[in-house]
């Protein structure tokens, strides 16, 4: 277990709603749903997963902690807004999923191997190098991410698309060595790194 | 020329549904002078549509008949039909009311004879059964409309029919220079009881109500299950006018929901669970009802009704806001897809009929007000002292049944009566 995770057990360890409310963007929204089911029922992923908001928001009234930080549901989220533009109470159930997800990976508590946690933060870490993404090292970071074999597969699978988007100048073989960048990407760094700091001041403040 | 005689002592009851019926009543049989001005040509107000009361499942023609006479027999309150408010000019103790009246084209003389109606055959759409029957250019509303006085539709004006109409007339009631007019009046003290309209359901776009036949309203299904309505008491889905055994209501349509009314419309719980009773009365064991619901809010003394409904074995509770209908193609039955809340389990349930229970919506919408009045976010009107002698009676102040309309209605009328009662204080 994460320290902060420890942490936060310890300190909401009667109220998993409260730790939700104080620390989940947009969590305060959590006791507002009504339970109806809409957005269960409107959500394009359908039967294909386990929890979907409405169970979820449930189970975190219902104090299911662990259930809710390791379930794989809010990487799962497509962003299609759905839910949010159908439910009666007007929940950003969006935004929670993906605060679910961000405090979930905070803690440490990420299923493994959950593809689009996988995805986000080989995204992050390119973007994070020049401050622009690199298309064709992001296109084979996520090919090869399991494994040389596999990326090689990967990579033929995909050899259409990646010469259709060279053609459309979306991408560029000579990205390969070094890569397009922001003026200042120090400049930029250090903001993201203060910022992060801001962050983990006001979780550990909270724990 | 209609002459309305009024005085600063004079109550003006807007809208002449129960509500307004009840405060005009109350209030001329303690002696006062009321004028009652109703938009429709008759009154009773919405109830009149309605097959049985909850919670006693007794007749609302039977209240309605009643009223009616007590009506007719008080000298002190005068009724325009067809009348609407147009502006209220003044203050408490000194208003001056504009009404328009339109033309019915039909005078007192008449007798209910229906000679008229026999004679004409032009059809349109009966607005009484929200447009699921047909009535004649020349008609009566409905068989208790009170007055008990024909109308001849705008439409057949300048035609054959119109004069077939007149021909057919043997008292010389058919009037057919009638025209539109304004008349305005003094008054006191306002009674203002235009109530409710249901809510708008084309607006719940996934619930297809403007895309499948067999999506109908709570408020048409109360005319399916009249034995005076237009299917006399048979409930038939409208795609192929087979009889529908297994029937779906679903809550809170267009209530309790930020992209749609934002109140509870509190009277539409119980209007289901009546319903379910007009479908075991109409097909016994074979008729099977399931109410989708997000709570079922029977409240206070209703309670025993619901547990009631909650007995009868053909009748299921499936505790889901529905998410959307979809239609089975080949016997246009609805199907309900959603998730319910105990179990989370995935449905798509297939029925022959679908009753949307939608809420109730102010009648009048905020900005046409003809008077300056303090109206909520729902639409409804406040009882704030800003609004002077002017005061709400039912459903144009809140989503009431019956019986708390009129309890409110009475209310009303006796604020009303103070008002007057101050003038003829200082006019000595
Ligand atoms: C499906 C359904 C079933 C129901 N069943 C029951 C039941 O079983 N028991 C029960 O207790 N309640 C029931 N209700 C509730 C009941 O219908 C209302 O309580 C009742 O109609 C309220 O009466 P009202 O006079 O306030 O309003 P209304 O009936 O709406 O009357 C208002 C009157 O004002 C007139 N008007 C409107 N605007 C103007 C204007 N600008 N100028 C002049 N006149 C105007 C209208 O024409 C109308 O005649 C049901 C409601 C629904 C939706
Ligand atoms: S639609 Fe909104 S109120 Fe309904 S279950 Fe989902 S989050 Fe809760
Ligand atoms: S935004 Fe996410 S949770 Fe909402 S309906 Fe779309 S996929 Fe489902
Ligand atoms: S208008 Fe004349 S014909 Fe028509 S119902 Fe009245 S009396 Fe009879
Ligand atoms: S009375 Fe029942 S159906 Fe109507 S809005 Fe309230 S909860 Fe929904």
């Amino acid at each position: 277990m994460s320290d902060l995770n420890s942490a936060m057990t310890e300190r909401y360890h009667n109220s998993f709603l409260k730790e939700v409310e104080a620390n989940v963007e947009e969590g305060e929204w959590v006791k507002m749903c009504m339970q109806c089911g809409v957005c269960a029922g409107s959500c394009p992923l359908g039967n294909a997963w386990e929890h979907t908001p409405q169970k979820l928001f449930m189970m975190i009234r219902a104090g299911k902690r662990e259930a809710v930080l390791s379930s794989d549901a809010m990487w799962m989220c497509t962003s299609c807004y759905n839910c949010i533009a159908r439910c009666p109470r007007g929940l950003p159930i969006t935004h929670i999923m993906h605060g679910l997800a961000h405090y979930a990976k905070r803690l440490g508590l990420v299923p493994k191997n959950q593809p689009t946690a996988q995805f986000s933060q080989i995204f992050w870490d390119n973007l994070m190098k020049k401050g622009r993404v690199n298309e064709l090292k992001l296109g084979l970071a996520i090919y090869f991410k399991d494994g040389f074999g596999q990326g090689i597969k990967n990579a033929l699978a995909n050899k259409q698309l990646g010469q259709n988007m060279m053609k459309a100048k979306r991408m560029n073989a000579m990205e390969f060595f070094g890569g397009h960048s922001i003026k200042d990407t120090g400049g930029l760094q250090k903001m993201i790194k203060k910022a992060q700091e801001i962050e983990d001041a006001k979780i550990q403040g909270n724990s | 020329m209609t002459e309305v005689i009024a005085t600063n002592q004079t109550i003006l009851v807007v809208g002449g549904g129960i509500s307004g019926l009840t405060a005009a009543l109350e209030a001329a049989e303690t002696g006062k002078q009321v004028v009652l001005v109703e938009k429709r040509p008759y009154v009773g107000g919405r109830v009149t549509q309605l097959y049985k009361y909850f919670p006693k499942l007794c007749f609302p023609t039977c209240g309605l008949e009643i009223n009616q006479r007590r009506a007719k027999m008080n000298p002190n309150l005068t009724i325009l039909t067809m009348a609407e408010v147009t502006d209220i000019q003044g203050d408490a103790g000194n208003y001056t009311a504009s009404v328009k009246i339109s033309p019915r084209y039909v005078n007192d003389n008449c007798t209910g004879c229906g000679d008229c109606a026999r004679a004409v055959s032009a059809e349109f759409d009966d607005e009484f059964n929200y447009g699921l029957g047909k009535r004649k250019g020349a008609y009566l509303p409905h068989r208790m409309a009170h007055p008990q006085r024909y109308v001849i539709d705008p439409a057949i004006l300048g035609t054959d029919e119109a004069e077939k109409a007149k021909t057919a007339c043997k008292v010389n009631a058919v009037d057919l220079e009638m025209q539109e007019e304004t008349v305005s009046f003094k008054a006191g003290a306002v009674v203002w009881a235009t109530g409710w309209q249901p809510y708008d359901a084309n607006k719940i776009q996934p619930y297809g109500y403007d895309r499948f036949q067999n999506v109908v309203t709570n408020v048409e299904f109360e005319r399916m299950a009249d034995p005076n309505g237009p299917t006399g008491g048979k409930i038939l889905r409208p795609s192929d006018g087979e009889v529908a055994k297994n029937i779906a209501f679903i809550q809170c349509a267009g209530s309790r929901d930020k992209n749609h009314l934002l109140h509870c419309s509190r009277i539409c719980c119980m209007a289901t669970l009546k319903q379910t009773h007009y479908v075991q009365e109409a097909l016994g064991d074979e008729g099977k009802s399931t109410i989708y619901y997000i709570d079922i809010r029977a409240i206070d003394r209703f309670e025993d009704f619901y547990q009631a409904v909650r007995e009868n074995p053909n009748v299921s509770f499936i505790k889901s806001k529905v998410a959307s209908i979809t239609q089975n193609k080949e016997n246009s039955n609805p199907v309900l897809n959603g998730v319910d809340t105990e179990g989370y389990h995935r449905y798509a349930n297939e029925h022959d009929l679908v009753v949307l229970a939608v809420g109730m919506q102010p009648s009048v919408d905020k900005a046409s007000f003809p008077v300056d009045i303090v109206i909520n976010e729902e639409g409804f009107i406040e009882p704030a002292t800003e609004n002077g002698g002017i005061f709400a009676a039912g459903c144009s102040s809140d989503a009431l049944d019956v019986n708390r309309a009129v309890q409110q209605a009475t209310g009303a009328a006796l604020r009303a009566i103070q008002v007057v009662n101050r003038v003829a204080g200082t006019e000595g």
